[in-house]
């Protein structure tokens, strides 16, 4: 009897100090994350002036927005920045993880070097390459210029193609560190001994790559590349610094259109409409890595 | 014989360290160049003719850094910044420890749903809320002051300080807690005392992360904040060291570099502890 009350208590004592513990994140992911998410259903619903009261409207903000041509500009700008940002980071990331997974010298400098650009906050560097793409004094021109490579100045940030690779390229100086380490981490953990296997049975350094490398780090490449997408299109620091979606709103994303629509220009409705846009992106990632995260184990 | 190991070495020196080294040059050049703008005169600056990888004409200065500290509040925005980052981590990691202990060590119901909670928050975009957190910022009367910013960044620290966590405290043995338990230990007690110690990698790299973080935030701090003097260091540099046209590249460029230190110097003292971080980060 006794000992069945205490199993109670118990079981009872492990189920409250359970929820003391996880209380305080449960309040701040309720009040502050739930709530405000419910919030910005709501005013993407709404037509929400900054200063006034709301006014339900149903979905006229989206219908709005996908007749708009900046907004049509903007979810292709999205796409086009981030897929090429991420493509670009994962075959770099990939080339220099391999590089540093060779026995070199310096290794600890090379790293350490390497991991720079992903240290610094980018909201910091960013101003370096604003400072790098300008118009009149890019020392990126200069450069060119006295090796011969061009003989005009490139728009670096005035032109709309150019501004475009611009924010691209920080965007890959910024997150290439992140994929060269995670995926050396993950090379480091492949037993060599199936690949000296395979070139003894005189498979060559490429066939060894995509027949045996590749596949085993897939699992891994996966949630890296996930990763990458969710935050790459999620980016509001370097667009906002280089380009605050100029030139012509052509390299304007997602967040930086929602500051300008839902803050400068004051229509909040719309800008929780446009940040919203994320939230598809949001469940595919999830969705993928929970799979990846449930075949890894 | 020794002509062939010539010619590998030849070939391993363009195969391997060319492109590192290459890669390496991208990496640093534009650190450098940040450096070498912020300790050059106007004059050498702005002069087209001049060589602008190296310092030339006229030597050095430190002009523009004394521009920062005395006709911009640079320092105050130093400071709104560290107090800003070390409050809001320092509350991130303190609820993040505590529902990563629950997590992993009280089997109590819905704690599986809780960890898929975590795990989906940690994921959701910084950009995704910022506009309905401006009005629950203004409704908790706290716009325009620091305190919105310690109350805002946990959104994004807790979640990411909790998976982190709960990944270390996973893959600590049970057992090292059992005999501080008969012994009379609470959970509180046992969380601090005994597994807090043995977790001491895995919080460094936390608390690590969470202030990189919380130091880059340009967003929120942009939107929640706009007198000159309460703003963060990042938001202070692009919004009142740049007005109009009219830039100061050495200033701007001293302050930028500045303003990394604090995250650059923890780096280079906790490197080891960074890269599991990084690899962990997205792995668990």
């Amino acid at each position: 009897m006794t000992a069945h009350v205490m199993r109670i208590s118990r079981f009872a004592t492990t189920q409250l100090s359970g929820y003391l513990f996880v209380a305080p994140a449960l309040l701040i992911i309720t009040c502050l994350i739930a709530y405000p998410f419910g919030l910005a259903l709501y005013l993407s619903l709404s037509h929400a002036l900054i200063g006034q009261p709301a006014r339900f409207v149903g979905l006229q903000n989206f219908g709005y927005l996908l007749q708009s041509n900046i907004f049509r500009q903007t979810l292709q700008n999205a796409f086009v920045y981030t897929f090429a940002a991420v493509l670009l980071k994962s075959v770099f990331g990939m080339g220099l993880a391999l590089l540093l997974n060779t026995k070199i010298k310096y290794r600890k400098f090379f790293r350490g070097a390497i991991l720079l650009p992903w240290v610094i906050p980018d909201a910091l560097s960013t101003l370096g390459w604003v400072w790098m793409f300008d118009p009149l004094y890019s020392v990126l021109n200069w450069v060119l210029k006295s090796l011969g490579i061009i003989n005009k100045g490139i728009p670096w940030l005035s032109n709309p193609s150019w501004a475009m690779a611009s924010i691209v390229l920080v965007n890959l100086w910024r997150g290439l560190p992140f994929f060269a380490i995670t995926l050396l981490a993950g090379l480091v953990s492949i037993p060599t001994e199936v690949s000296q296997a395979a070139r003894v049975d005189g498979a060559g350094r490429l066939r060894i790559f995509f027949s045996i490398t590749l596949p085993l780090l897939r699992p891994l490449l996966l949630i890296v590349l996930l990763f990458s997408t969710i935050s790459t299109i999620s980016d509001f620091n370097i667009v906002y610094i280089l380009t605050k979606g100029g030139p012509m709103n052509m390299t304007h994303v997602l967040p930086t259109l929602a500051f300008q629509i839902g803050l400068a220009g004051g229509n909040l409705g719309q800008g929780a409409a446009i940040s919203l846009f994320l939230f598809p992106v949001l469940v595919v990632v999830v969705y993928f890595q929970l799979k990846a995260i449930q075949g890894n184990a | 014989m020794t002509r062939n190991v010539a010619l590998q070495s030849c070939r391993r020196f363009v195969i391997v360290y060319l492109p590192l080294l290459a890669y390496t040059l991208f990496a640093l050049f534009p650190v450098y160049y940040m450096l070498i703008t912020s300790i050059k005169k106007d004059s050498e600056l702005y002069q087209l003719k001049a060589n602008p990888l190296l310092v030339t004409l006229g030597g050095f200065t430190l002009e523009h850094y004394k521009l920062l500290f005395k006709e911009t509040l640079f320092a105050t925005w130093m400071l709104n910044s560290l107090a800003v980052c070390v409050a809001s981590t320092a509350i991130s990691i303190l609820v993040g420890l505590l529902a990563a202990y629950g997590l992993s060590r009280l089997r109590f119901r819905g704690r599986r749903f809780f960890a898929f909670v975590i795990f989906v928050t940690y994921l959701v975009p910084y950009s995704l809320l910022f506009l309905p957190l401006s009005r629950v910022v203004a409704w908790l009367h706290l716009s325009d002051s620091l305190w919105s910013l310690v109350v805002t960044y946990p959104t994004i620290l807790v979640p990411f300080a909790t998976w982190l966590l709960l990944g270390y405290f996973r893959g600590i043995p049970e057992e090292i807690e059992q005999s501080a338990m008969i012994d009379g230990c609470n959970r509180l007690q046992c969380l601090f005392r005994v597994v807090l110690p043995v977790a001491i990698p895995g919080v460094v790299c936390a608390v690590l992360f969470a202030f990189s973080m919380a130091w880059n935030d340009l967003l929120y701090a942009l939107v929640f904040i706009s007198p000159a003097d309460m703003k963060t260091l990042p938001v202070g540099i692009v919004t009142e060291l740049i007005r109009g046209d009219v830039y100061y590249w050495g200033s701007l460029m001293g302050g930028a570099l500045i303003g990394s230190i604090p995250v650059v110097l923890f780096y280079v003292f906790f490197m080891d502890y960074y890269v599991s971080g990084l690899t962990a980060g997205a792995i668990k």
